[in-house]
């Protein structure tokens, strides 16, 4: 699907080569994971620390690290729940690794539905680790797989295992391999920063400017365009990661903000006033008006394509209120999707289309709502912690990241696509606002 | 209230103009000075070229207070008008409701004579700025502060300012007046200001 992307995807580059270990059956055969069903129960899950296969201190420290990242990694998903390790009967680390070796009553004892096994060879610099997926019930292999590549990223690879596992799961790639935007505060002044989906490796993209709003990544995960005041008004800007550069995309006379790329990568839509009101407009690749999409006057802001392109989520306060509308691209006509609350901004349409989220403002407080494009199914998911706003959906769709102010200053948060296991992502002084979740999954 | 800070500030302004004067008739002379309290950054190379600019400048600051004794005291009184007019100018503000861009009967009043000040300066270029409070979503409160700076721009012109001359900016909630999270400190951030360009 992203055959080019992937190419120049820095972990193709990195020669980090795969091998199946064993190939178990489709995943279509097993019924773990439904995530289309709110109530799915978390699925009891034992990762253990895989064996050292290479005779030295180093590979035992490296297999304690892998069951850490491996673990948190499946964690936060919230599709699974860890069993302590402190429950489990045997140690495959020691014991053996391989279906022969594993003593699969000794894991149904203890209600493991699934066991991850684990290998690690450590050579000079070079890694092979090998993970196998057990099903203690049916008492067979799902599947397994073996990596090789530098020391440097065993996280990577953990990571992979992790998008592997989850794809056999649900039919769906996981977040692992995304990241995520935000803006924070910095000693001078606001910046775009970048995380990996669970919030490590913080950097920041952008020169710090006094005002920075709402960064957006396009469809290849590859750009981001953002607001910022670096020329004494808001224009937009879009910053490469080939280039490492940060470019001005758009700047009219009056406002230039809230980017909102097309899914095909056509264009961007954004608001811009320079005819004296805000309004939608389409803008081409180079940052030209294509049209204008928006005709009412007052505010126009803040548009959403949907995942196939053809309609475009929108707040507007043409009737007295912000409200989000949503417009079929190809009529041009428009509807009003939210009649609950006086206030509702922000929407951000799920990767299957189906649903978006929004955050709704009743009585001083924000909160996040999700309600399906048709209209139907409203349903709040976060309530009386402070302000939540800027929903934003990872690419599976299993996930929402939204910011916070329950702990006082505003964090980055993220939980389930249900409202559910609501956790501080990203650790760091000052505000933290508007993240974005990158929408290419796979490998 | 702020007429008389204002007036202060005119005060303040007009002395040190009367100081800076008297300063200026005695500029100071680095050769007076014994070596050692030369200032330190001064190197020998450069005197000459420092030693031209003092001149130049006490030259400057003599045509000016030449100037300022010419005026007499009506053009004198004028001048503070105009000063004062210029800064009651920069000193208005107009206030709106909570996620409201109209003007209000009082926004009207200042507003015209805003208009009537822009007018009567035909040389100047103004930049109306619009904020909001810090309640609602960043993007909807960056176009709002838009809207409320149009709001203004569009009363301004239809009061017959050119539209050449106004520019607006929005700052959405990013830049409050005041600080808190209470009606009174909302009432005051939710507001359009005037800058000159």
């Amino acid at each position: 699907m992203n055959s080019r992307i992937t190419l120049f995807h820095p972990v193709f580059l990195l020669s980090l080569f795969m091998v199946f270990v064993y190939s178990g059956k489709a995943f279509a055969d097993y019924d773990y994971i439904n995530i289309s069903d709110p109530f799915h129960r978390k699925v009891p899950l034992a990762v253990t620390v895989p064996a050292s296969l290479s005779d030295d201190a180093e590979t035992g420290l490296l297999a304690e690290q892998t069951a850490d990242i491996l673990g948190r990694a499946l964690a936060f998903t919230g599709y699974f729940n860890l069993i302590d390790d402190r429950a489990f009967l045997e140690a495959p680390g020691e014991q053996g690794i391989t279906a022969r070796e594993v003593n699969f009553g000794n894991w149904r004892d203890i209600g493991a539905h699934l066991l991850i096994t684990g290998g690690i060879r450590l050579e000079g610099r070079v890694l092979q680790m090998e993970f196998r997926l057990f099903d203690p019930f049916r008492q067979e292999l799902v599947f397994g797989k073996r990596y090789t590549g530098d020391t440097s990223d065993l996280r990577r690879m953990v990571l992979r295992f992790s998008d592997e596992m989850i794809y056999r799961m649900t039919g769906d790639w996981g977040v692992f391999n995304t990241q995520i935007a935000f803006v924070s505060e910095t000693e001078n002044g606001k910046a775009v920063f970048v995380s990996d989906f669970d919030g490590e490796n913080v950097r920041r993209i952008t020169a710090p400017d006094d005002i920075v709003l709402t960064p957006a990544w396009c469809p290849e995960s590859r750009r981001i365009a953002y607001t910022s005041y670096a020329a004494d008004k808001p224009d937009i800007y879009i910053w490469s990661v080939d280039s490492g550069k940060n470019e001005v995309f758009a700047d009219f006379e009056g406002l230039n903000i809230t980017p909102a790329w097309k899914p095909d990568g056509s264009g961007l839509a954004a608001t811009l006033s320079f005819e004296g009101d805000e309004e939608i407009y389409l803008l081409t690749p180079e940052g030209d008006v294509d049209k204008r999409l928006t005709n009412s006057w007052g505010v126009d802001v803040s548009p959403g394509f949907s995942p196939d392109g053809k309609k475009m989520a929108f707040v507007s306060g043409r009737a007295g209120s912000p409200q989000i509308y949503i417009m079929n691209l190809d009529t041009m006509r428009t509807r009003r999707l939210t009649f609950e609350g006086r206030y509702n901004t922000q929407p951000e349409w799920s990767p299957r289309g189906d649903q978006i989220a929004y955050s709704s403002m009743r009585d001083g407080q924000s909160d996040i709502f999700v309600i399906n494009v048709d209209g139907s199914g409203l349903r709040q998911l976060t309530q009386d912690s402070g302000r939540n706003e800027s929903p934003s959906w990872s690419p599976d769709g299993n996930l929402i990241v939204f910011s916070s102010t329950r702990e006082g200053e505003s964090s980055i948060y993220v939980m389930t696509a249900m409202g559910g296991e609501q956790r501080k992502l990203i650790d760091k002084p000052g505000n933290q606002s508007l993240p974005d979740w990158s929408p290419v999954t796979g490998q | 209230m702020k007429k008389c800070i204002s007036f202060g500030l005119l005060l303040v302004l007009v002395m040190s103009l009367v100081m800076f004067a008297s300063c200026a008739k005695r500029p100071p002379e680095p050769e007076d000075y014994p070596p050692d309290e030369q200032p330190m950054d001064i190197r020998t190379g450069e005197r000459a070229e420092i030693e031209a600019e003092l001149e130049r400048q006490r030259r400057i600051a003599e045509q000016e207070l030449e100037g300022f004794r010419d005026l007499t005291p009506e053009e004198e009184a004028a001048r503070v008008e105009k000063e004062m007019d210029r800064m009651a100018f920069l000193e208005s503000t107009v206030y709106f409701a909570f996620d409201n861009s109209s003007l209000t009967t009082e926004a009207r009043e200042i507003l015209l004579r805003q208009a009537r000040w822009l007018k009567k300066n035909g040389d100047v270029t103004v930049i109306v700025e619009g904020h909001c409070d810090n309640r609602g979503t960043e993007e909807y409160n960056l176009a709002l502060g838009s809207r409320r700076a149009q709001s203004v721009k569009d009363f301004l012109v239809n009061a017959g300012v050119e539209p050449s001359r106004i520019v607006t900016i929005s700052y959405g909630e990013e830049r409050p007046a005041v600080q808190g999270d209470n009606e009174k400190a909302w009432s005051k951030n939710r507001r359009a200001e005037f800058r000159l360009r």
